[in-house]
């Protein structure tokens, strides 16, 4: 039977509709669709999907599940490796990992197997058709503590747990997700499906403390004292990074850590909101990220009039995972690529120091680029255009250019190496420059994808477990 | 959940919780802070703490109402519940090696100014304290700056109590006496401290100043709450919730602050009014 050469779409909401709502934008297969998808696999020998996963999902066993409709088989597979199914299959940047890999793709030149929705199907599918709730393990007597309920955090937690480990997670914020609750939207991760995981992890056993501040409310010395065995550091992103341009402390610039929290985590999205933002206008998102993506969206479904992605390489760099720019672009999205800011521009009435304009967002003033050579991360260096400056009208400037790992603990906990960028040090097990502490995700690598740091939080399980044994 | 042990109305819109919250109060510093959420819909606002009493596990904050959230929190009686409370967070007030020191408080801020000075007088300093207020029925704390302050001055704009005019008036009179305060602390809104820093700028004495702009987070995440500094010329940004929110008073960039403070004014006074008009509702 020859291969269907393209991929299975994913049904998702009509453009002009969810634009102006956040619900989720991909709906996922139905189940006829993901048994055809799964029959695209060849399940070949060599495996390289299975490479190209952080975690290692075991892809084409859980695919050959779905091929014989034992989608609870399916899912037992999944679970083996990732603590976070449904999450993965949303939100990973999967052309760029395990269907970047796929044998359809690199010999046959099809699309690859649609490995990510079909994941994403096994996991809605066993939420949606198992009442069996998990089971906690017979504790082994071995206490750790898990700085941060964020992707990390919570796989690192998951991984100890299902060995017997007494794990407690300690969450800075009011409740447990870490970015992908304050970070990604609701209409593409929806809240109810991260709570559905913490709810798994509560029930092997983990518990979890909101409102704990390590580094602040507790130490990490702190917890060793109070007999913890062994420390794994999840504090995520830090503080947000921004160009030094004029203009940045104008009132309707945000840093997109900002925009997005104030939308999901203090749900300022919903109506009558408790927690301000600034809606509808014109809005310009600088960045090419997942996060600049995310930002852009966020402002179209706050009721923005017009959004611009204002990006300084051009579509073939841009960072973000491939389907969020097409849904982006779908969306209306208007991409200036190769543009730079130079400065944001504010309202001020030279006769009226009180008038309570003063101060607002006005434009933004870019300069127009063009590649040059490539640069030390091999992609090639934007290069100014002299005399291609322009303005955009805009009413709010989110800056969505990355950030810098958190600095609470390693100031406070002494020993703790960390690198230039403010990234902790670790060693290929995911060991800190201190005995028994172990590190994983932004805190250690500046900002990156859920899925590196959920490797991450699984390497240092691994670590800690044999280190405890 | 959070348990209010206390509750106290310094005066009419300002009120004095002390909240069961025992890892924090073990640990809090003079000059740091909390952020609370009401209840599981509210907004993250951040209070800096008033006092602690570590072995009954309580820490203090003192509020004045302002806003939709401030106005709910009014209503919290001693025995009820906050949703969260988290800290403490942020440097606390740096404190040591100093034998002379000035604290001022301008209205709310004097909650803050109290530990501090207490904490100076505490470390053996000599605190002179300057509270000011718009009149005397907004007037709080007096005694307890009287027990810790060698000498305590009470200003209000229009002369209802103490002396008439604003805190710079003593500070100046002070300073041009020959009075060599090692360090100033002001406290209370952006635009007194503001003043409080041109007063103190020709006799070269250090101020502090103690911000408290727009925060969500509060743990160096969010970038809300950076304000500008101005180093040897140079504007540099920095963040209140991990890097403050005490700064070098010379340093600060007042009216760009001023200008962020007012950025959701309209958002807050509409918030505002239909939180009163809710509780109108409810209690009428």
């Amino acid at each position: 039977m020859a291969v269907d050469p393209k991929k299975h779409a994913m049904p998702t909401q009509a453009p002009q509709v969810r634009a102006r709502n956040f619900q989720e934008v991909a709906q996922g297969y139905p189940m006829e669709i993901a048994v055809e998808e799964a029959g695209r696999c060849l399940n070949c020998k060599n495996r390289p999907c299975v490479t190209g996963c952080p975690v290692n999902i075991a892809i084409p066993d859980f695919i050959g599940r779905i091929k014989e409709g034992d989608f609870e088989g399916a899912y037992q597979v999944i679970s083996r490796s990732s603590s976070l199914p449904a999450v993965c299959g949303r939100v990973c940047p999967q052309e760029t990992q395990c269907e970047s890999q796929c044998t359809l793709h690199t010999r046959a030149k099809m699309d690859p197997v649609g490995i990510g929705r079909l994941e994403r199907f096994v996991a809605d599918w066993h939420n949606a058709h198992t009442t069996e709730r998990a089971k906690a393990p017979a504790s082994n007597g071995h206490r750790v503590a898990v700085i941060g309920a964020g992707p990390s955090g919570l796989t690192c937690a998951g991984d100890l747990a299902k060995k017997g480990f007494q794990v407690t997670i300690y969450e800075a914020l009011h409740t447990a997700g870490g970015v992908l609750v304050y970070g990604i939207p609701e209409f593409r991760l929806p809240k109810a499906i991260v709570a559905r995981e913490v709810e798994t992890l509560k029930e092997l056993g983990v518990e979890i403390q909101a409102n704990v501040i390590i580094g602040k409310t507790l130490t990490i010395d702190e917890l060793f004292e109070d007999g913890f065995e062994a420390v794994f550091i999840g504090s995520g992103a830090g503080l947000p990074n921004f160009m030094n341009i004029p203009g940045e402390a104008l009132k309707g610039v945000y840093s997109a850590n900002e925009f997005l929290t104030r939308s999901n985590l203090m749900k300022a999205y919903l109506e009558d909101p408790k927690t301000p933002i600034m809606k509808g206008g014109r809005v310009a998102v600088v960045g090419g990220g997942n996060v600049a993506m995310d930002a852009a969206r966020t402002a179209l479904r706050l009721g923005a009039e017009k959004v611009y992605i204002v990006y300084r390489r051009s579509m073939e760099e841009l960072p973000a995972r491939r389907e969020e720019v097409e849904h982006a672009e779908e969306e209306g999205i208007d991409f200036r690529l190769l543009c730079n800011p130079t400065e944001i521009l504010g309202y001020e009435n030279p006769d009226n120091p009180r008038d309570p304009k003063n101060g607002f967002v006005t434009g933004i003033r870019c300069v127009r680029m063009e590649l040059g050579e490539p640069d030390a991360s091999g992609r090639r260096r934007p290069v100014e255009i002299p005399g291609s400056t322009f303005e955009l009208a805009v009413d709010a400037v989110v800056m969505a250019i990355g950030t810098s790992p958190n600095p609470l603990i390693k100031s406070t906990t002494e020993g703790l190496e960390a690198n230039r960028r403010g990234g902790i040090v670790i060693d290929e097990k995911g060991l800190t420059s201190r005995e028994h502490v172990y590190a994983g995700g932004d805190a250690v690598t500046g900002a990156a994808t859920v899925i590196s740091a959920m490797g991450a939080g699984k390497v240092a399980a691994a670590a800690i477990a044999e280190a405890l044994a | 959940m959070y348990r209010i042990a206390s509750r106290r109305e310094l005066n009419p819109s300002m009120i004095q919780l002390e909240v069961e919250a025992s890892l924090v109060a073990r640990k809090a510093k003079p000059g740091q802070f909390i952020i609370l959420r009401v209840d599981e819909a509210g907004e993250r606002i951040p209070l800096t703490i008033a006092g602690t009493d570590p072995e009954r596990g309580t820490v203090k904050i003192i509020f004045q109402v302002v806003g939709a959230t401030t106005e709910q929190l009014k209503f919290k009686q001693a025995g009820e519940f906050l949703q969260d409370f988290a800290g403490p967070l942020g440097q606390p007030t740096e404190t040591a090696g100093k034998k002379n020191v000035c604290i001022i408080g301008g209205g709310a801020g004097c909650a803050i100014a109290m530990p501090v000075a207490e904490e100076f007088h505490r470390l053996g300093a000599r605190v002179t304290s300057i509270i000011g207020f718009r009149n005397r029925d907004l007037l709080i704390l007096e005694d307890e700056f009287r027990s810790i302050s060698d000498e305590l001055i009470v200003m209000t704009d229009d002369g209802s109590y103490g002396r008439q005019g604003n805190v710079t008036v003593p500070l100046k009179e002070m300073l041009e006496a020959g009075q060599a305060f090692d360090l100033v602390v002001a406290i209370g809104p952006l635009i007194m401290m503001k003043f409080v820093t041109l007063a103190a700028r020709p006799f070269g004495v250090p101020v502090t100043v103690s911000m408290n702009p727009i925060m969500i987070d509060g743990t160096g995440m969010c970038g809300g709450c950076r304000i500008t500094l101005v180093q040897e010329g140079k504007r540099v940004t920095r963040f209140a919730c991990v890097d403050g929110p005490d700064f070098n008073g010379y340093e600060v960039d007042f009216d760009e602050a001023m200008s962020r403070s007012r950025m959701y004014a309209d958002f807050e006074r509409h918030a505002y009014e239909e939180a009163c008009s809710l509780f109108e509702k409810e209690v009428g």
